[in-house]
C-alpha cells in the first residue's frame, strides 16, 4: 500500500482530489472508454468533492466520461430525505459538475425486493467494465462502506443491518433521535471493492486512529473490515497527522520519508486544456 | 443529452449564476423551470436523468418571486375605475408596464365608485379569470403580468375618512349581506378583495360573507375602534388598507385599527396583513418602522398607484375627481389630500428597506410572499419553491429590476 500523509485535513482532501484528476485525466475517457469510479459518502470525503468541484469549475476536469458508483444507501429513507446519500450526492457533487445523469448509480434503498437491487448493482458495475478507482472512508470501528465488523471479506453488495455504534454516529445527523435513524442500509461488499483495480481510501482525524492501526498494522480481520485491502495490488490510504496518532513512529516515519515519490503522483497535476 | 421523455418533452432552462430568495433567504443556488413552473433539478437527475436544455447566466443577479400588487388603481393614463370604450385593453396596458417595475401579478383596484361603473368595469376588466380568483394557477395571457381579481376599495366606507373618494358614492348596509353587495357590485366573480368599513351598521354579515366565499375583507377608509375592527377579524377580514392612511391616528387607549398589529384577539392560526405604502410620502419612516418591528410578518407593500404612475407631472382624473401631480405628490387637485402615489412597486421596496433598516430577504418578501399569503396562493406565487409558476424578478444588489419573467419566459429586460 501507499500511505500519503498530509499535515490536515485541506491539504489530505486537496492532495486525493487531484489524484483522481490525475487519473481521470491521464485515462483519456471517451465516449467509447468510460472512466469508472466508486464513491463515498460522509464528512471525510466532502473537503475532497469541493476541490473535484473547484477544478471543474475552472475548467480543468470534466466528468462528461466519467461513470460513478456509490457505495452505499439507507434503508427506508425517503430519497429527497436531506440525510439521504442521493441528497448528499446531489447537493455535494452532482449538482455542480458536468456528469451525465445516465451514469451515476447509487443504489435504491426504497425499492421493494431490495436483492434484487443488490444483485443488479453488482450487474451493472461488470458492464460498465468494473471500477477503476474505487475511492472510499473508513469508520471508527474500521469498517469500509457499511460492512460492519464481522462482514465477510469476500461479500458482495447485500442489506446489511446497521451496528450500534454506526447508529450512535449517524444520530447527529437525524437530530439526535435514535429512532429516526435508519437501521438498515444496501452496501457494495468488501469483496465488491477489492475487484476494483485501484482502491484509496481517504481518513482523516484523530476519532479514525485506532480503525487506521488497526487496518494497517495488526492483521486482516473481518473486525476491521478496512484490513481487507493489505490484499489489495493498488491501494492507497490518504489520510492527515491526525488519523496517524495510533500508528507506530517507525510507520509514519517510513512513509512520510516516501512523500517525495508519492507526490509525483499529484505533481504535475494534469488539466484537460492542454489535451 | 435528451431528458428522459416519459415525463415530460418540453425544454428545461437553468439560470446559473445567480443567488435566489428561497427559506428566507438569499441562497447560491441554480434555478430551473420547466413548463412555466419551478422545476425539482434533484428530481430531474434521479427519476428522469434529465438536464438542461439551455442555461440563462444571471451574472450575480439576485432573482426573487415576481411582486404582487394588491391595490393599484390604474398607471399610465389608464383609470381602472373610469368606464371607457377599452376596458381590457386599459388593464392589459398597465399589466405589460408594471412589468418593468417586477410586478407579476396584480389586482387592479376600483375606488368609490358608483354602480354603474361596477356592473360595468367589474365584469370586463377580467379577461382571463372568469371565476373564483383563487384559481389562479392557470396560464395567463403571456407577456403580461397577472390580473388576479378586483380590488373593491369602497363605496361601503366612512364618510369621514373617505380620502379622496368621492362623497356623492358612499354607502352603508341597508340589509347587511349579499343583497347590498350584489346591487352594488352586480357581481363577485372577478373579486378579490374588499375594502371596507367594520363600524358601518349591519357589516358584520358582509364580512362573513365575503370571507366565506374566499375574498379577501380589507379594513380601511374608517373610523372603527380596535375592538370593532378586532371583531371584524374575528369574522374573517384578514387585511389593513393602507396602514395609518384613511384611519383613526394610534392613541395609547384606543389603537384603532393600528392596533391590530399587536392585537392578542387575533385567532391563533390566522395574520393579519397591512399594506403599506412605502413611498416616502403617505407614511412617515419612523411610523412605517414602527409597524415593521411591531408585526414584521404581516407587512404587505403596495403601491396604491393612480392613474398617473408612469405619466409627466399635471392634472389626471381618479374615479370621479381630478388629482394634481407634484413632483412624487399626488394630490385632489385643490387640496392637501394625497390621493394616492405614483410610486412604482420596486421604488417602494427599495425604500421600504433603506428607511426600515431590514435585510434584503424581507424588503423582497414583503413584495412577493406575504401579498401571496394574504391572498392564499402561496402554493403557485410569492415563492420559488419547486411547483410554483416561475414568474420571476431579476434584480441587482440595489434593488433595480434588470429583467422580469412570466411563466419561465423574458417579458422585460432592462
Amino acid at each position: 500500500m501507499r500511505l500519503v500523509i498530509l499535515e490536515d485535513y485541506d491539504l489530505a482532501s486537496e492532495w486525493a482530489a487531484k489524484y483522481i484528476r490525475n487519473r481521470i485525466i491521464q485515462f483519456k475517457p471517451s465516449a467509447d472508454r468510460y472512466f469508472t469510479l466508486g464513491l463515498p459518502t460522509g464528512s471525510t470525503p466532502f473537503g475532497c468533492y469541493k476541490k473535484l468541484i473547484e477544478f471543474h469549475k475552472n475548467g480543468d476536469l470534466s466528468f462528461k466520461y466519467v461513470k460513478t458508483f456509490n457505495m452505499d444507501e439507507y434503508v427506508g429513507l425517503p430519497r429527497a430525505h436531506p440525510e439521504s446519500y442521493h441528497s448528499y450526492m446531489w447537493n455535494n457533487f452532482f449538482k455542480h459538475i458536468d456528469i451525465d445523469p445516465a451514469n451515476a448509480s447509487i443504489l435504491d434503498g426504497n425499492i421493494t425486493d431490495l436483492e434484487a437491487e443488490c444483485e443488479a448493482f453488482e450487474k451493472k458495475i461488470t458492464q460498465a467494465g468494473g471500477i477503476d478507482l474505487f475511492v472510499g472512508g473508513i469508520g471508527p470501528d474500521g469498517h469500509i462502506a457499511f460492512n460492519e465488523p464481522g462482514s465477510s471479506l469476500v461479500s458482495r453488495t447485500r442489506v446489511k443491518t446497521l451496528a450500534k455504534d454506526t447508529i450512535v454516529a449517524n444520530a447527529r445527523f437525524f437530530g439526535n433521535d435514535l429512532s429516526k435513524v435508519p437501521t438498515m442500509a444496501l452496501t457494495v461488499g468488501v469483496g465488491t471493492v477489492m475487484d476494483a483495480r485501484e482502491v484509496m481510501i481517504l481518513i482523516t482525524g484523530a476519532h479514525k486512529a485506532f480503525a487506521l492501526y488497526k487496518a494497517i498494522e495488526e492483521g486482516v480481520n473481518h473486525m476491521w473490515t478496512v484490513s481487507a485491502f493489505q490484499q489489495h495490488p493498488r491501494t492507497i490510504f490518504v489520510c492527515d497527522e491526525d488519523a496517524t496518532l495510533e500508528l507506530r513512529v517507525k510507520t509514519v516515519k517510513y512513509f512520510k520519508g516516501l512523500m517525495h515519490v508519492h507526490n509525483r503522483l499529484v505533481d504535475p497535476v494534469l488539466s484537460i486544456k492542454d489535451q | 443529452m435528451p431528458t428522459n421523455k416519459s415525463v415530460s418533452k418540453a425544454p428545461i432552462t437553468q439560470f446559473v449564476n445567480c443567488r435566489i430568495l428561497r427559506d428566507h433567504k438569499l441562497q447560491r443556488e441554480d434555478l430551473w423551470v420547466r413548463e412555466g413552473r419551478i422545476l425539482d433539478p434533484e428530481k430531474l437527475f434521479f427519476d428522469e436523468e434529465g438536464y438542461a436544455d439551455q442555461r440563462v447566466d444571471c451574472e450575480g443577479l439576485i432573482i426573487a418571486p415576481g411582486f404582487i400588487d394588491v391595490q393599484i388603481n390604474g398607471g399610465y393614463g389608464i383609470d381602472f375605475s373610469q368606464a371607457t370604450s377599452n376596458v381590457r385593453g386599459g388593464v392589459a396596458l398597465v399589466a405589460k408596464k408594471i412589468l418593468e417595475h417586477g410586478v407579476t401579478s396584480f389586482l387592479p383596484t376600483l375606488v368609490t365608485s358608483p354602480p354603474n361603473i361596477y356592473h360595468k368595469v367589474g365584469t370586463t376588466s377580467t379577461p382571463v379569470l372568469s371565476t373564483c380568483p383563487f384559481q389562479i394557477c392557470k396560464p395567463h395571457p403571456p407577456g403580461l403580468a397577472l390580473q388576479a381579481g378586483c380590488h373593491l376599495e369602497g363605496p361601503f366606507i366612512s364618510l369621514e375618512k373617505k380620502g379622496a373618494h368621492p362623497e356623492q358614492y358612499l354607502r352603508s348596509f341597508q340589509s347587511g349581506g349579499m343583497l347590498d353587495l350584489i346591487e352594488t357590485y352586480g357581481t363577485l366573480d372577478n373579486v378579490a378583495m374588499v375594502t371596507l368599513a367594520p363600524e358601518l351598521p349591519n357589516s358584520e354579515k358582509v364580512v362573513r360573507e365575503l370571507a366565506q366565499r374566499g375574498i379577501t375583507v380589507s379594513l380601511g377608509h374608517s373610523v372603527a375602534n380596535l375592538s370593532q375592527a378586532e371583531e371584524a377579524v374575528q369574522n374573517g377580514a384578514s387585511f389593513i388598507t393602507h396602514l395609518f392612511n384613511a384611519m383613526l391616528p394610534f392613541h395609547h387607549r384606543d389603537p384603532g385599527i393600528v392596533g391590530l398589529l399587536t392585537s392578542d384577539q387575533v385567532p391563533q392560526d390566522r395574520t393579519v396583513f397591512y399594506g403599506m405604502i412605502a413611498d416616502g410620502i403617505h407614511t412617515n419612516s419612523a411610523a412605517l418602522r414602527i409597524a415593521h418591528r411591531a408585526h414584521p410578518t404581516g407587512l404587505v407593500l403596495v403601491t396604491d398607484a393612480i392613474t398617473a404612475m408612469g405619466l409627466p407631472p399635471g392634472r389626471h382624473t381618479l374615479g370621479q375627481q381630478v388629482i394634481e401631480i407634484q413632483g412624487l405628490h399626488a394630490y385632489v387637485a385643490g387640496t392637501k389630500t394625497l390621493s394616492g402615489s405614483i410610486a412604482t412597486m420596486d421604488m417602494c421596496v427599495r425604500h421600504f428597506k433603506q428607511a426600515s433598516g431590514c435585510s434584503v430577504e424581507q424588503a423582497l418578501e414583503a413584495a412577493s410572499l406575504h401579498p401571496a399569503q394574504l391572498l392564499g396562493i402561496t402554493r403557485c406565487k410569492g415563492t420559488l419553491d419547486y411547483g410554483a409558476d416561475a414568474d420571476l424578478v431579476l434584480l441587482d444588489d440595489a434593488i433595480n429590476v434588470r429583467a422580469t419573467y412570466i411563466a419561465g419566459q423574458e417579458v422585460w429586460r432592462k
